[in-house]
């Protein structure tokens, strides 16, 4: 056996010169890559820190220049960002927690092979990811409701995800074994008592995924609060992010104090950096410890699907 | 033949009608379909209803009326879309910036997952994919943030163009730059993420076939011409299908985030048209004659291209 497996590595490391080179360029294509994608974010954090004029001259490239929080001073003044803060945490969690309970419920029933239907079903559920009424008849449904202008919109209009459904529906279908069902059944089980006790606790992974799945896009979701809320003490952080980044009106409440119209730039640029930081922190945090979740999230959609 | 090898047995015994037993069999699950229900509702209400809303597009709308009551127009609005000045731009403006993220977006993940694959240092492997991958996780206004913040006159990229003397060019305001910056900031952040699935397919071609290629003198080169590109063909083909069949489906959001009046030319395309027409414009049946139009072309290209994939590779998506 020890012999097989010597022989195996010095088969897989036998090199001719044609692979030697072909090893060198994709090692430098990847690392380059690595760092096309890495530079911005961490020019970024030290952008954040650096002195705003250093950053306006370009004097700022591999370490922070003139550190400095007042860019992060003015960002947590700032009422918005709080306010933004606070509504999004809470449409995460309350729409995380719908879409999850519908989803998952949904995938047990439907990964069910004495379900009678369940093929119509996920036809009917399948056909939306390709054709779909539109914006336009979209809103006046949610209009209609009286949903516009309150928290509704942003969570119920987005209560199941397909795609999700199918990828909790076939980690259901081969994960929990027919036999299961069956002596549980035998016992007198009933369905409720059976996905309760013995599936929801065989499926903390899938758990796990859908959770970061949804809270992901609950936390990025942007269009939705675009559209249905007018309200501005209701808006998400991403919402007061665009007023901040893109139409660049961090100048009335963040910079009023400052003098010049050119520093007032240039620290506005400075709150950009640090308002990019603020709004990534949970996630940056968290990515270490929960990729390899989305990792796996994306696998088994993607192979058994 | 199946049902006929069932149904005779079952009729020695006694005669079920076939009816009833699938009746007996939904009520002794009823509590699976009442987990069923609040998802079908959900269905029905947010993506079935607005199907049929879907016809105010052949209406004048009327919200005091609704779909039922307000009077029917024909093709009247897809008539003034088609013949109205932004037509062709809108169009051309679509079609043009989904076809380049196809063509850039596509292969560029398949490059990138047969090249990670052929690293041994599994660190290192791990190492690049935590990097690549953490990009799809940032919100698209942060995204289109750094793009305004890195592509200002004086943001990083033109402090960089400067020090090769050159003059600072205004990226956001020109109508020319929208499009190579939708696309390259695409693929800056979905590259990786759209890797895994063919990394997943690699990582299912057997050990053996490399070790006899290998055996026989095949190079790393050859390997991947032979070995890994027909193992991850039928995975690339299901996910071009769906990405041609979703060619119409560009993002709004990028596109509205990124558009200024000075660029809004080159990036004004039909979702974000009918967001301005319909709701901030309050013209519902027109913007919804508009979606509509996308929605077929989208559904036409969708159909022809599984066609297409059936015939040649005999597997599509149904």
């Amino acid at each position: 056996m020890t012999q097989y497996v010597m022989n195996r590595s010095k088969l897989w490391s036998r090199k001719s010169k044609e692979d030697k080179i072909f090893d060198l360029i994709n090692l430098l294509f990847l690392t380059t890559l690595s760092l096309v994608v890495l530079y911005p974010l961490y020019f970024i954090i030290i952008a954040s820190i650096s002195n705003p004029d250093s950053v306006y001259n370009g004097d700022v490239w591999f370490w922070p220049q003139g550190i400095t929080f007042e860019g992060y001073e003015r960002i947590f003044q700032d009422n918005r960002i709080w306010t933004g803060y606070k509504n999004t945490v809470l449409y995460t969690v309350v729409g995380t927690l719908v879409n999850v309970t519908l989803t998952l419920m949904a995938a047990y029933a439907l990964s069910r092979k004495d379900l009678v239907g369940r093929n119509f079903f996920m036809i009917l559920f399948v056909f939306t990811m390709f054709f779909s009424g539109g914006l336009i008849p979209t809103y006046l449904v949610v209009k209609n409701l009286g949903m516009v202008d309150t928290m509704w919109a942003l969570i119920i209009p987005k209560a199941v995800a397909v795609w999700n459904l199918i990828v909790a529906r076939t980690f259901f279908q081969s994960t929990i074994p027919d036999e299961l069902l069956e002596s549980a059944k035998m016992d007198g089980c009933s369905n409720t008592k059976f996905f309760l006790k013995i599936v929801l606790p065989l499926s903390k992974p899938i758990i796990a995924v859908m959770v970061l799945f949804y809270a992901v896009t609950h936390w990025n979701s942007f269009f939705d609060a675009l559209i249905y809320l007018n309200n501005e003490d209701k808006y998400p952080l991403q919402l007061i992010l665009r007023s901040i980044l893109i139409q660049n009106e961090a100048s009335a409440s963040m910079v009023g104090d400052v003098e010049s119209f050119a520093a007032q730039q240039r620290i506005a640029d400075l709150i950009k950096y640090g308002v990019i930081i603020v709004a990534a922190i949970p996630l940056l945090v968290l990515y270490p410890f929960i990729q390899k979740y989305f990792v796996k999230g994306a696998l088994i959609g993607s192979i058994k699907g | 033949m199946e049902t006929k090898l069932r149904a005779l047995p079952r009729r020695n015994v006694r005669s079920v009608p076939k009816v009833n037993s699938s009746w007996k069999k939904v009520l002794h699950n009823y509590e699976l379909y009442l987990f069923l229900l609040p998802t079908l509702i959900y269905f029905i209400v947010f993506h079935y209803v607005p199907m049929y809303g879907v016809l105010i597009a052949f209406q004048d709308y009327m919200p005091t009326l609704g779909v039922s009551g307000s009077p029917w127009v024909g093709f009247e609005h897809f008539e003034r879309f088609f013949n109205s000045f932004q037509f062709w731009t809108l169009l051309e403006n679509t079609l043009e910036l989904s076809v380049l993220q196809l063509l850039f977006g596509f292969p560029l993940p398949i490059m990138v997952a047969l090249l990670l694959n052929q690293l041994r240092n599994q660190r290192y492997k791990k190492f690049v994919q935590t990097v690549i991958y953490a990009p799809h996780f940032i919100s698209v206004v942060v995204l289109v943030g750094m793009v305004y913040v890195f592509f200002s006159p004086n943001g990083l990229i033109n402090n960089f163009l400067m020090i090769f003397g050159a003059e600072p060019v205004h990226f956001m305001s020109q109508a020319g730059w929208f499009k190579p910056l939708y696309i390259s900031s695409g693929l800056w952040q979905e590259t990786g993420w759209a890797a895994i699935i063919y990394l997943a397919a690699l990582a299912g071609v057997s050990p053996e076939v490399h070790e006899a290629a290998i055996m026989d003198g095949a190079s790393k080169w050859q390997r991947i011409l032979h070995v890994d590109i027909p193992a991850i063909l039928p995975t690339a083909m299901i996910l071009l299908v769906l990405s041609v069949g979703n060619l119409m489906n560009i993002g709004f959001e990028k596109a509205y985030l990124m558009q200024t009046p000075l660029n809004v030319s080159a990036g004004e395309i039909i979702p974000t048209y009918v967001y301005k027409v319909g709701l901030q414009g309050a013209q519902y049946s027109f913007a919804a004659a508009v979606g509509l139009f996308n929605a077929v072309i989208n559904f036409i290209l969708l159909w022809a291209v599984n066609r297409a994939a059936k015939k040649l590779s005999g597997s599509g998506l149904w």
